[in-house]
């Protein structure tokens, strides 16, 4: 029996291993030959323009965009045939809340806890960290400003205790403190051995968390360089841009 | 699997219960179909009372649109379909959940409009048991079958126009069995209505099968 590609002796040394992954969007290739090596507990920085193909990264990393040729593996699971594995086992902050606008902030969040199997008594305590307490913790969604509202998607998010954390321009619409506060998140989910991939404009905010950065230009990684950890460059997002349909 | 089931289920039922999208929408389109009926045949009452089987049913079916198209629009909204998919909760599950919270609101349409048919069409009720049997088991049926085909037309921006389409011929062996059971049970004919209460049943039995082994490739497409 061969050694699984993620791993040596047994022990999964890769996050997410990407090699030429093609996904399609549409006939649009999206994601146009990505190789890619991300270890556990490592917090990557994917910069690139606007239609750059960072979602779509993200997203299959997720399980949620399929591979349409080369080969991928997440947390040890291979994205052609075993996407179901992997998507117990991530969470995807995206640019759409994922919430339930009927439901107050703490029956979205219970929910995406029991859906998820995590610990139901982990809710109260991911709604405190967000600061979704008191009246807000019991105000339908609708109700909610969009900073709110996203505080309580992450809070969704949190309660699940991912092993990949996958985020999508995660500070956008928040408070300076809120934005502090998902910081200490991400700095907490990496200290605890889960992985990290982020997606953001907002270079200088990231800086501090120390990032791996990794350019995608035009749906291919360019720039990596797994043992940088080079300081994010603001100057360097200008790059040509490339629009997905 | 149940577990994940009920999930499913309480969380789209506790969604209509708040929304009052059923209450205020749903169930008014219905009575107001009804009524339309009524105005439309007044001038005949026996052929009211005759009739009444089948348009109970075009109502019912034609509301059953409006539910199961918002069953899937909540979680189309705010991007909580990929959240699903995310959770790990097996599709079967998923689609035991929402057909099940279908059905619960449909049952109560029923209710509310055999009401209506009662004291407008002046209709009698001969056979409870098989009046209730009929209902439920095209209950079943209309749910199930709505669950997949919602789900097929899902990731679609025209998913509001083509459900009906699709749905509605689907449906039509539900619409058939339930109008002659019905007919049966009021007793404004001589059909075999426990005959048609089998058609149903084996209509939501199939679906319901089909329905849960197919649910995961749909969700997978939407």
């Amino acid at each position: 029996m061969g050694e699984h590609p993620c791993s040596l002796s047994g022990v999964v040394e890769s996050a997410v291993r990407l090699r030429a992954a093609v996904t399609l969007l549409g006939r649009f290739p999206a994601l146009a030959g990505v190789d890619l090596d991300i270890t556990p507990g490592e917090i990557v920085l994917l910069k690139g323009p606007n239609g750059a193909g960072k979602t779509t990264l993200l997203r299959l990393c997720a399980g949620l965009c399929a591979l349409s040729t080369g080969q991928g593996w997440v947390l040890g699971h291979d994205l052609s045939s075993e996407r179901r594995m992997v998507r117990r086992r991530v969470a995807l902050l995206g640019h759409r809340t994922g919430l339930y606008d009927d439901l107050t902030v703490t029956e979205n969040v219970a929910f995406w806890a029991r859906a998820a199997g995590a610990d139901p008594t982990d809710v109260d305590e991911a709604l405190e960290r967000l600061s979704l307490t008191g009246r807000l913790a019991d105000t339908r969604v609708a109700r909610l400003s969009a900073g709110q509202r996203r505080r309580a998607s992450i809070a969704s998010l949190v309660v699940r205790r991912p092993e990949l954390w996958l985020l999508d321009e995660p500070h956008a619409g928040l408070d300076q403190q809120t934005r502090d506060t998902v910081d200490a998140l991400v700095r907490g989910a990496a200290a605890a051995g889960a992985t990290v991939m982020l997606a953001t404009h907002e270079l200088e905010r990231i800086a501090v968390l120390e990032p791996r950065v990794v350019s995608v230009v035009g749906g291919v990684v360019r720039g990596d360089d797994p043992a940088d950890s080079e300081r994010p460059d603001p100057s360097s997002d200008a790059e040509g841009d490339r629009r997905v349909s | 699997m149940f577990r994940d089931a009920w999930l499913i289920a309480g969380k789209d039922l506790r969604i209509e219960m708040r929304s009052r999208v059923g209450l205020n929408q749903i169930v008014p389109f219905a009575v107001t179909v009804l009524v339309l009926f009524a105005f439309a045949l007044d001038t005949d009452q026996e052929a009211l009372r005759t009739y009444a089987p089948g348009l109970f049913w075009v109502t019912v079916l034609l509301a059953a649109l409006l539910a199961i198209g918002r069953s899937f629009a909540v979680d189309l909204a705010d991007g909580a379909a990929d959240r699903l998919l995310l959770s790990g909760i097996d599709p079967i599950s998923v689609f035991g959940g929402k057909a099940a919270a279908i059905a619960v609101q449909l049952v109560v349409l029923e209710v509310l409009l055999g009401a209506g048919v009662v004291l407008l069409f002046d209709v009698t009720v001969h056979r409870y048991g098989l009046l209730v049997c009929a209902g439920l088991a095209a209950a079943a049926g209309v749910a199930t079958a709505g669950t997949l085909y919602g789900a097929l037309v899902a990731g679609l921006g025209v998913r509001e126009t083509l459900l009906p389409v699709l749905l509605l011929p689907v449906v039509a062996p539900v619409l058939i069995g339930a109008t002659r059971a019905f007919q049966d049970a009021f007793g404004v004919a001589g059909a075999e209505g426990w005959a048609w209460l089998g058609l149903l049943a084996g209509f939501a039995a199939i679906y319901g099968v089909f329905g849960a082994l197919s649910y995961g490739a749909l969700l997978e497409e939407a």
